[in-house]
């Protein structure tokens, strides 16, 4: 029998906010362990939440750019369960009204052309409990509160994924618009964007979907492929032997590339979800989500096309271009000082790129200013310097942070521009050169390649090549 | 000294008649004397109290402005945090708990001027009418010591009526300063929900919890209340609104005021002498000026299950967080226990059999297959009890009831069965459930002659305003107040 899977996936993103969800501590990773704590965020005795403002706006953010409704208002929920790294006993959530619903995104590549999203909730991560490198980990576990209380966002897809490529370029795409939107560090490594995807098979035809299992803990595009393969095979297999997939929760391990169980449905916990009585209803306006809209960045998508529509650039280039918001923003302000949007794109995706990846920089870290660059193209369109030169010229300007006009200048790069300066080199030339003159003259003339190069050189690579082929020709031909 | 109101202390000290260090050092011998056969008191705080009254001496000395309670004398329930001082909610489980910040309503009467002498004892966690459920034994009613204070902030209610303290701070979820105000003679206040910040509260039902006082007169309940009241950016429960002079408040008129009377709701299981009481303090009103209104409010006879479901789902979630990870009591491990033994035996230990039944009541009303039956079903029948009083407020200013159907019950009377104490709360439960500001003030006695020797029973009258009119409310209660002297007997 052939089967089809089914996926959905359950992300979690970390928001860029300086502090918790609830409380004043900052959301630094990596800060000695529970030093970024409070009687809030620790759970104390009468301690109570107060809702940051910039998460919200962040969420709003991120479900305008992915399509969703940002509901008028939403209510937070406890989810009640006992775990050391919780220190409420339960977690700030959001449940029955989540803050926005529906959306989806367009997906480039793989076998699913559009995901759809069912929810957008906010909530309040755990603590992390460290289970080793303590001389005493054999009998005891150690947590560190401070991610606890960092404000997520947990979107939630439709079943709309077939394959596990399909669900990783998803992710992937997902990532590069939390990242562009700047609600979001992408750092998986860091956990601070997470994936639990939802797999059921069932046989090509069946509208019905198959008992479906949960796979926690896939967190990199490779493991959401390989962790998905491995279900998809699994549940196939079972069915295939004539077992019955059972509803549960399993754990992808990396190191084997299998899934284990983790609890069965009749282990999963009870949350008891109920309103949060200390927080009041989270009221969104629409003049609040217009203001959230109108700070956004442009969605890569539209401005790529924008690139192509405007500046006439290739899809290429274009989408070369829109990488990144830094990146786009760096080339749209060469552009528009330089004046010449084809120049500043080739030196953005030629120059400028090849140098940062070869210093493992990123676009934030350029060292030129858009109009330092702009400076440097200036000079090549008048022609002061050549594209040769120019090249040089910008590898010093990167790492002296000197402009273009002082570099030329004090380093004596300007092109000799001077036509009677050349002739006289061009006439040295010709005089040393009698043998390749005389084969000129006799019709081969390739040898006029060998003298312009040979002026070049007299030069000091400093002559106009414009005006050095005009004056050898005139000085060869006319003489002839 | 004893006798006088939190407003002549603080108006003595402010004249230089008195210091506040011999104002508190009189108190502080008043608890020595008396708190051991009362037991109001989880922790008295002698040392930390006279540095502080010491300290508004010298401020006072060097023409510091002195706030509204300078130099009062203040007793907090043990189930608000103060800083650096044990602050146990009568349970075991924070047995050695102290708090490293302080609940906004101790910042703020603090910085009022008011010192702080103790801890009072309450029910564990405030779950209780009878202040018999606390892990360091009850405490007794200063009127007849064989007698319940009411509960939970019963400690605070016994200090007061005792002469330990001019002015106690509670907190109210069913009754829990009303019900023993009326046990104990004195007045007690539960604001609208959000007008006091209930940060660093113990939690046991958040959208019920407020906090108030407990004193002898209600001129001292409005001074303790315009100190305690306003938003607070720590609760994002706490109410923006404006708060007005409730002193000025105090006109002692009250003709025309619209008073009304559920008489139906009143007239089942109130104890006889308790009606009388109530039926000549409402004969009291009406000849002050008042207009007596007959009310109904129908659903009232479900407000004790309603307010049973909801408060025990919210109890059973803030108590979660008493799980011995990080702070209060653990039980042994060598850590070779499992963890959820660790819980198990943590929290058993830990916890009374009162807290204990409740946790597992609100567990079960939040269970999946249950929530829609009982939490669900009780927000809406609190959404029908909100229109009755929508509709009440309407044709009247305030709601009187008796504030107890009984006078004070002997300890051990009710402790074998929760229904007939739960019971004690009938009429002090809907102000929480809808959350509207109540006061009980004395209203006279009920004399008990089945005892070896007759004893004088406090009996109290409740007053319920509308949202966010403290004001109205205070002047009726202020009003009845300058018209009978209930309030200023005291027990022997």
């Amino acid at each position: 029998m052939k089967y089809e899977p089914v996926i959905g996936l359950e992300i979690h993103a970390q928001l860029r906010t300086r502090t918790k969800i609830f409380c004043g501590c900052s959301t630094a990773y990596g800060a000695a362990p529970n030093t970024h704590v409070c009687p809030v965020c620790l759970g104390m005795p009468g301690a109570l939440p107060v809702l940051n403002r910039q998460a919200v706006d962040y969420a709003i953010r991120a479900a305008t750019a992915l399509g969703c409704e940002v509901q008028p208002v939403s209510v937070f929920a406890r989810k009640n369960y006992f775990y050391p790294d919780l220190p409420k006993g339960y977690q700030i959530s959001q449940y029955e009204q989540p803050l926005a619903l529906g959306g989806g995104l367009d997906v480039v590549g793989g076998d699913t052309p559009h995901v759809g999203l069912t929810r957008i909730h906010m909530e309040e991560d755990a603590g992390k409990s460290l289970h080793e490198g303590f001389v005493d980990s054999s009998r005891r576990t150690y947590v560190d509160y401070n991610r606890g209380g960092v404000p997520l966002i947990e979107i939630v897809t439709e079943p709309d994924m077939r394959s596990g490529a399909g669900a990783a370029a998803f992710f992937s795409q997902l990532r590069d618009i939390l990242v562009w939107l700047d609600v979001n560090d992408g750092n998986m490594e860091e956990g601070s964007l997470r994936c639990d995807a939802n797999v059921s098979v069932r046989p090509v035809g069946q509208q019905r979907f198959g008992t479906k299992a949960e796979v926690k803990n896939v967190n990199s595009f490779r493991y959401v492929q390989k962790a998905i393969e491995y279900e998809i095979d699994r549940q196939i297999e079972l069915l295939e032997n004539g077992g019955t997939v059972v509803q549960e929760t399993r754990l992808w391990d990396s190191a084997t590339g299998r899934t284990m169980s983790m609890r069965s449905k009749e282990e999963a916990h009870d949350y008891r979800y109920f309103p949060e009585p200390d927080l009041p209803p989270l009221v969104v306006s629409d003049e609040r989500v217009a203001a959230v809209r109108a700070t956004m960045p442009e969605l890569p998508e539209a401005r790529r096309r924008r690139f192509v529509a405007s500046y006439g650039l290739p899809d290429y280039d274009a989408g070369v271009l829109t990488q990144s918001v830094g990146l786009a923003d760096y080339f749209e302000q060469v552009a528009a000082t330089a004046g010449n949007v084809k120049a500043a794109s080739n030196w953005v995706m030629g120059e400028v790129l090849r140098t940062l990846n070869d210093r493992g920089n990123t676009i934030e870290d350029v060292p030129l200013a858009p109009d330092a660059l702009a400076g440097l193209i200036g000079l090549v369109d008048k022609g002061t310097i050549s594209s040769s030169t120019a090249k040089d010229v910008f590898a010093r300007m990167y790492d002296s942070g000197r402009s273009a006009d002082d570099i030329v200048a004090t380093d004596g790069l300007a092109q000799i521009g001077d036509e009677s300066a050349l002739l006289s080199i061009v006439r040295q030339v010709l005089e040393s050169h009698g043998d390749a003159v005389a084969q000129y003259r006799a019709g081969k003339t390739a040898t006029f390649g060998f003298l312009v190069g040979q002026v070049m050189k007299a030069s000091k690579g400093k002559g106009n090549p414009k005006l050095i082929n005009g004056i050898l020709r005139r000085e060869l031909d006319g003489a002839a | 000294m004893l006798d006088s109101s939190a407003r002549t202390i603080r108006d003595d000290i402010a004249a230089g008649n008195v210091s506040a260090v011999d104002v508190c050092r009189t108190f502080l011998e008043r608890i020595d004397a008396v708190n051991p056969s009362l037991n109001a008191f989880n922790l008295v705080a002698a040392d930390r109290a006279l540095a502080r009254a010491a300290e508004i001496d010298r401020q006072r000395a060097h023409g510091v402005s002195a706030g509204p309670l300078m130099g009062v004398p203040v007793a907090v329930k043990d189930n608000l945090c103060v800083r650096g001082m044990r602050t146990t909610a009568s349970s075991r489980i924070l047995e050695r708990f102290v708090p490293p910040y302080d609940a906004t309503a101790v910042e703020r009467i603090e910085a009022a001027g008011a010192v702080i002498v103790g801890k009072t004892s309450c029910d564990e966690f405030a779950m209780g009418s009878s202040n018999e459920n606390s892990a360091y034994g009850p405490v007794c009613n200063p009127w007849a010591l064989d007698r319940a204070p009411g509960g939970s902030s019963g400690g605070s209610a016994a200090a007061v009526a005792a002469r330990c303290a001019p002015l106690a701070l509670g907190s109210d979820t069913g009754g829990s300063i009303r019900q023993p105000a009326a046990f104990c003679g004195v007045v007690g206040l539960k604001p609208t929900y959000g007008r006091v910040s209930r940060y660093g509260l113990l939690a046991f039902a958040s959208s019920l919890d407020q906090i108030g006082p407990i004193c002898g007169t209600v001129s001292d309940a409005a001074l303790a209340l315009g100190v305690l009241a306003g938003p607070d950016p720590a609760d994002a429960t706490s109410s923006p609104r404006p708060v007005p002079d409730f002193t000025a408040a105090l006109t002692g008129d009250i003709t025309g005021l619209r008073i009304g009377v559920p008489r139906a709701f009143v007239a089942e299981g109130v104890d006889d002498r308790v009606r009388s009481a109530f039926d000549e303090a409402l004969d009291t009103l009406r000849r002050a000026g008042a207009r007596l209104v007959d009310i109904e409010l129908p659903h009232a006879k479900y407000a004790i299950p309603v307010y049973y479901l909801v408060a025990t789902a919210e109890a059973s979630s803030n108590l979660a967080r008493y799980d011995g990870v990080r702070y209060g009591h653990r039980t042994a491990d060598d850590g070779r226990l499992e963890l959820q033994d660790m819980y198990r035996r943590t929290r058993d230990e830990g916890f009374g059999a009162e807290v204990k039944r409740r946790i597992m009541l609100g567990t079960y009303v939040l269970s999946a297959g249950y929530y829609d039956a009982f939490y669900l079903k009780a927000q809406q029948v609190r959404t029908l009890l909100r229109q009755d009083y929508d509709a009440v407020f309407e044709k009247t200013d305030v709601v009187a009831m008796p504030t107890t159907p009984t006078p004070p019950f002997r300890l051990g009377e009710k402790t074998d069965d929760p229904l007939q104490m739960y019971l004690a709360d009938v009429f002090t439960v809907s102000a929480n459930l809808v959350g509207l500001p109540a006061i009980s003030v004395p209203c006279g006695f009920a004399t008990e002659t089945d005892g070896a020797a007759p004893q004088r029973l406090p009996v109290g009258l409740q007053l319920t305003g509308r949202l966010f009119d403290e004001a109205t409310l205070l002047n009726a209660a202020d009003a009845y107040e300058r018209l009978t002297d209930w309030h200023v007997q005291r027990p022997g």
